[in-house]
C-alpha cells in the first residue's frame, strides 16, 4: 500500500473534522457573546429600585416592577389554563384513546399547534377573546391566547412522562380491582409527575418570553399600577424590551439593557428550574 | 358440581370439589389470529391446577381469561363461555373491576408499586373504599402473613418495596392479592424470574393458600408443575398456531399415565 | 330442599356482587378528559375558522392575482390598496439568508456531536445550545439592533444595518437549535452495525460519516431544515425589531424590508377592526399559516418515515 494514499485520506478526515469543529465553536461563540453582553451592559441598571419601583418619566426612570409583576401574572395564568388541560389530553392519548380517527385527528391537530407563528396565536386571541368573547384587551386574554399556544406543549410532554410509566404497574393495579381511573390518580399520575411538571416550567419559561402575541392582545406600555383584575391591562418585560428599545427615543442605554437582563435571567433561571426537576427525577428513579 | 374422588400425587383428596371456574368450548383470538380454540375445562375449588404447555401456545392468554386481562388488548375477543362460580363473566352485565377483585393475579416479573411495602398492600383495600388506618393495618399485616412474608419486613414497612429481594417482591405481589380478599389466585409463571431458594418458598405458600383459595398457575416449568399441582391441563400449539387442550387430569395420572401421545412426548422431553 | 334454596340465594348474591356498577365519579372525570383531548381539535379549527372569517373577505376586496403579486401596500391612501410583494420577498430573502447559515453550520454540528465529540464536550455544548433555544425572540432582535446591525452597516457600507441580512443572521441563530438537535436524533438513529461494516472494510470515520451516518439520516436531516425553515418564516420579533421596516420590494438582501410576519404585528396595531387593512392583515396572517402549516407537516411526515426505517 502506498503511503502517500494513506496520509491524503487522513488529510482529508482532519480537515473534515476542523470543519465540523468550526461549526460548533459558530455555535457556541454567539451564546456567549450575547449572554456576556447582556449581562456586562446591563448590570449596571439593576438596583433594588429597578426591580421594585414603577417607571417614571415615561419609562426613562424608575423601575420595570410593573412589567416584571405582569410577567409573572402571565405565565401563572398561562399555565393555569394550559396544564390540566394538556395534562388531561395527555391522559386521553395514552390511556383512552382507541386507533381511530379520532386519535388521528388529535396527534394532527397537535403537530400543527406546535408549528403555527406566534403572531398567529396574537390574531387568534384577537379575534376570539379580545372581541367574539368580549374579554377586551386584558390580562385573561393575554394568558388564554398564550394558554392555547403552549397546549401543543404541554400535551406532548405530559404524554411522553406517561408513556414513560412501565406497563407492569398499571397491570398489577387492575389486577388487585382498581379501576383505570384509580389506577391512573394513584399510581401513574404521581408517577408521571416530574415529567409533567418539567413541561409546566418550561411552557412558563416561553410563555415568559413571548411578544407576538401580547403585542396584539393587550399588553401596554405604561400603566398607572398594577393590574388588579384578569380584565385589566398589563405590562410585560418582552413588551416593555420590545417598546423601549424600538420605540422610546432618548432611552438610557443601560436601561434597556438592564430590561433585557431582567428578562433573561427570568426566562432562563425557569429553563434550569426544569433541567434540576428532570435530573432530580431521574436520580430518584435509579437509585430505588 | 360434583367432580370424583381424586388422589393428588400429594395425597391430597379433592373429594366432591366444586367447580370453581368453567371454560365451555372458549376460543380466543386476537383480531384475526386465532389464538385458543375450544378449550373446555372445569377448574375445583380450592386446589392448585397447572397450565403447562412448550412456549408460545397460549397458556397465558387462557390464564387471562379468567381475570378479564385479555380486554386490556385492542381487538381480543373471545368466544364460547367462561364461568365463575356459575356465572358467565363476559356478560355484558358484568362489573369487570369487581371480578379482578375476586380473581387476583400475580405476574411473571414481580411488579411492586414505587411505594413502600405498606403503601403496596394497602394500595387495593384503598381503592375499594377502606381508609381507616387501623383496618388497613390489620390488613397489612394479615397479608404479609399469609404470603409467609411478616417476619422477613415487619420493621421495614415503611421502606420502598423496590429495595427487597426478586423473591420477597413476588411475595409481596401475592399479599397484595391476598389483600383484597380474592377467591382466586392466577400466577402466571410467578417462579421463573426467581433463584431456586425463593422458588421453593414460593411453592411451599402455594400449597397452604390451596386450603383457602383456588390457584391456577401456569407454568413452563414442569417438575414445579408435578411437585406443586393436583390437577394438570396441557395446551399445545396446532399447525395454525392456535392453542388447544390436548390432555387434562389429576396431575399424577397425566405424569405417570398419560392418555394422549402428544402429552407423553411432552413430558419425556421430546420437545420443549 | 332448605339446602337447595340456600344454595340458589347464595348463587344470586354472587352474581349481584357481580353486576355492573354505575361508578359515575369515574364516568364524569373520563368525559372530562375526553374533552379535553378534542380541544385540541377544536383550537386549531378555531384558528382556521377565525383566519377564513376575517382573512377572505380581503379577497374580495382585492382578487387574490393582485394581492399576490401587487407590490404597493399602502393602507392608508384613497383607494387603500393592499398588495404583499414586499412582504414576500422580504421574507424569501430573509429565510433564504437564514436558512444558508444555519442549515451547513447546523448539520454540521449535528455531525461533530453525534459522531465525533467525545463525551465531555457533548456533555458541555448540549447545555449551551439548549441556552440558545431558549433566549426569548425579543432579545435576540434586542441582539441584532444593538450590537449586530452597526457591524452589518460599517462592513457593507449602508445607510443602515437594519436590513433583511441582518435579520437573516439572527434568525439563524434561532433555527440552529432545532436544527442541530433533529439532525443530532436522526445520526444517532442509525444503527452502529452498519458504521462497524464500513470500519471493517477499512473505512476511516470521517468516510464512514459521509458515506453512510449522514446518508442514512438524510431524511430526518432534511426534516430538520424544514423545521428551521418553518422556524424562521414565522418569527416576529426578531425581524420586526431588525429587518428595517421598509414598504417596497427589496432588490438585495442588504436592504431594509418587512416580511409578512412584522407587517402583520406593525399593522394590526393601527387598523380598524373589519376594516379593509384589518382583513387585508388577516389574509397574510392565513397565507403565514397555510405555509407554515404545509412545511410543518411535511417535515413531521418525513420524521415519520426516517423512524419507520430503522424500526426493528
Amino acid at each position: 500500500m502506498r503511503a502517500g494514499a494513506i496520509s491524503k485520506r487522513q488529510f482529508s478526515q482532519r480537515t473534515a473534522f476542523s470543519l465540523l469543529i468550526i461549526a460548533t465553536i459558530i455555535v457556541v461563540i454567539p451564546v456567549f457573546a450575547i449572554v456576556l453582553q447582556i449581562i456586562i451592559n446591563g448590570a449596571s441598571a439593576i438596583s433594588g429600585d429597578f426591580i421594585t419601583q414603577a417607571p417614571s418619566q415615561a419609562g426613562k426612570a424608575g423601575g420595570i416592577l410593573p412589567a416584571i409583576v405582569g410577567t409573572f401574572y402571565l405565565m401563572l395564568g398561562t399555565i393555569l389554563f394550559a396544564l390540566p388541560l394538556g395534562v388531561m389530553a395527555g391522559i386521553y392519548l395514552t390511556e383512552y384513546a382507541k386507533e381511530n380517527w379520532l386519535t388521528k385527528s388529535i396527534n394532527l391537530a397537535i403537530v400543527n399547534l406546535a408549528g403555527v407563528p406566534s403572531i398567529v396565536y396574537g390574531l387568534f386571541g384577537l379575534g376570539v377573546f379580545v372581541l367574539l368573547f368580549h374579554f377586551g384587551m386584558s390580562l385573561l386574554s393575554a394568558s388564554l391566547t398564550l394558554a392555547c399556544q403552549a397546549l401543543a406543549m404541554t400535551v406532548t410532554t405530559s404524554r411522553e412522562a406517561i408513556l414513560a410509566v412501565p406497563r407492569e404497574y398499571r397491570e398489577g393495579s387492575l389486577a388487585v380491582g382498581a379501576t383505570r381511573w384509580q389506577t391512573i390518580r394513584h399510581l401513574v399520575l404521581p408517577q408521571a409527575f416530574p415529567g409533567i411538571l418539567t413541561g409546566a416550567v418550561l411552557a412558563m419559561s416561553r410563555a415568559a418570553g413571548e411578544t407576538a402575541p401580547i403585542l396584539v392582545v393587550g399588553a401596554a406600555f405604561l400603566l398607572p399600577g398594577l393590574p388588579q383584575s384578569p380584565f385589566d391591562q398589563f405590562m410585560a418585560l418582552p413588551y416593555h424590551l420590545y417598546t423601549v428599545a424600538a420605540h422610546v427615543p432618548g432611552m438610557p442605554k443601560s436601561t434597556i439593557w438592564g430590561v433585557a437582563l431582567v428578562l433573561l435571567v427570568v426566562v432562563l433561571s425557569f429553563n434550569v428550574l426544569a433541567t434540576i426537576i428532570r435530573l432530580r427525577a431521574r436520580q430518584r428513579r435509579l437509585n430505588a | 358440581m360434583k367432580m370424583n374422588t381424586v388422589l393428588s400425587n400429594n395425597n391430597k383428596v379433592i373429594s366432591q370439589s366444586k367447580t370453581k371456574l368453567r371454560t365451555e368450548a372458549v376460543s380466543l383470538y386476537y383480531g384475526s389470529f386465532q389464538a385458543l380454540r375450544n378449550i373446555s375445562l372445569e377448574i375445583p375449588d380450592r386446589a392448585i391446577t397447572a397450565i403447562i404447555g412448550p412456549s408460545g401456545c397460549g397458556k397465558s392468554s387462557f390464564l387471562r381469561l379468567f381475570n378479564r386481562m385479555n380486554d386490556l388488548i385492542a381487538g381480543a375477543r373471545v368466544e364460547g363461555g367462561v364461568e365463575l362460580d356459575g356465572i358467565p363473566i363476559y356478560d355484558k352485565t358484568i362489573d369487570v373491576v369487581e371480578l379482578r377483585k375476586r380473581v387476583g393475579m400475580v405476574f411473571q416479573k414481580p411488579n411492586p408499586f414505587p411505594m413502600s411495602v405498606f403503601e403496596n398492600i394497602a394500595f387495593g383495600p384503598r381503592r375499594h373504599g377502606k381508609n381507616n388506618v387501623g383496618e388497613l393495618t390489620d390488613i397489612v399485616e394479615r397479608s404479609l402473613h399469609q404470603a409467609a412474608l411478616w417476619d422477613e419486613v415487619e420493621d421495614k414497612l415503611g421502606q420502598s418495596a423496590l429495595a427487597l429481594s426478586g423473591g420477597q417482591q413476588q411475595r409481596l405481589c401475592i399479599a397484595r392479592v391476598l389483600a383484597v380478599e380474592p377467591e382466586v389466585i392466577l400466577m402466571d409463571e410467578p417462579c421463573s424470574a426467581l433463584d431456586p431458594v425463593a422458588t421453593l418458598k414460593i411453592e411451599d405458600l402455594m400449597r397452604s393458600l390451596a386450603e383457602n383459595y383456588t390457584i391456577v398457575i401456569v407454568t413452563h416449568n414442569m417438575q414445579q408443575a408435578a411437585r406443586v399441582s393436583d390437577m394438570s391441563a396441557f395446551l399445545m400449539m396446532e399447525e395454525d398456531r392456535a392453542g388447544v387442550l390436548v390432555e387434562y387430569g389429576p396431575t399424577s395420572e397425566l405424569f405417570t399415565n398419560p392418555k394422549d401421545k402428544r402429552t407423553e412426548d411432552y413430558i419425556t422431553g421430546r420437545f420443549g | 330442599m332448605l339446602e337447595q334454596a340456600s344454595k340458589a340465594t347464595t348463587a344470586m348474591s354472587l352474581k349481584k356482587g357481580l353486576q355492573r356498577r354505575w361508578r359515575l365519579g369515574e364516568k364524569f372525570i373520563e368525559s372530562w378528559i375526553l374533552l379535553a383531548g378534542i380541544l385540541t381539535i377544536v383550537v386549531l379549527l378555531g384558528i382556521i375558522a377565525l383566519l377564513l372569517k376575517e382573512g377572505l373577505p380581503a379577497f374580495w376586496y382585492t382578487p387574490p392575482w393582485e394581492f399576490f403579486f401587487g407590490t404597493k401596500w399602502y393602507p392608508v391612501s384613497e383607494p387603500p390598496t393592499f398588495g404583499i410583494m414586499p412582504f414576500f420577498v422580504a421574507t424569501l430573502w430573509i429565510t433564504l439568508v437564514a436558512t444558508a447559515i444555519s442549515v451547513p453550520v447546523g448539520v454540521a454540528c449535528a455531525a461533530y456531536l453525534a459522531e465525533v465529540a467525545p463525551a465531555k464536550v457533548r456533555e458541555t455544548v448540549k447545555p449551551i445550545i439548549e441556552i440558545l433555544a431558549g433566549i426569548p425572540s425579543v432579545v435576540m432582535g434586542f441582539i441584532g439592533l444593538m450590537l449586530l446591525s452597526p457591524l452589518v452597516q460599517s462592513a457593507f457600507n449602508l445607510n443602515t444595518g437594519l436590513s433583511g441580512f441582518t435579520a437573516g443572521i439572527m434568525l439563524s441563530l434561532m433555527s440552529l437549535p432545532i436544527i442541530i438537535s433533529v439532525s443530532e436524533d436522526a445520526l444517532r438513529a442509525v444503527p452502529d452495525d452498519f458504521r462497524q461494516a464500513a470500519y471493517a472494510l477499512g473505512s476511516t470515520k470521517w468516510e464512514t460519516i459521509r458515506h453512510v451516518s449522514i446518508p442514512g439520516a438524510l431524511s430526518g436531516i432534511t426534516a430538520a431544515i424544514m423545521l428551521g425553515v418553518g422556524r424562521a418564516i414565522g418569527e416576529t420579533m426578531t425581524v420586526l425589531m431588525v429587518a428595517g421596516g421598509a414598504l417596497a420590494v427589496p432588490i438585495s438582501p442588504t436592504e431594509p424590508m418587512m416580511p409578512m410576519t412584522a407587517a402583520i404585528a406593525s399593522g394590526i396595531g393601527n387598523a380598524v377592526r373589519g376594516g379593509l387593512q384589518y382583513q387585508a392583515l388577516f389574509a397574510i396572517g392565513l397565507i403565514l399559516f397555510v405555509v407554515t402549516l404545509a412545511v410543518n407537516l411535511i417535515a413531521d411526515k418525513v420524521l415519520e418515515r426516517q423512524k419507520r426505517k430503522f424500526a426493528r
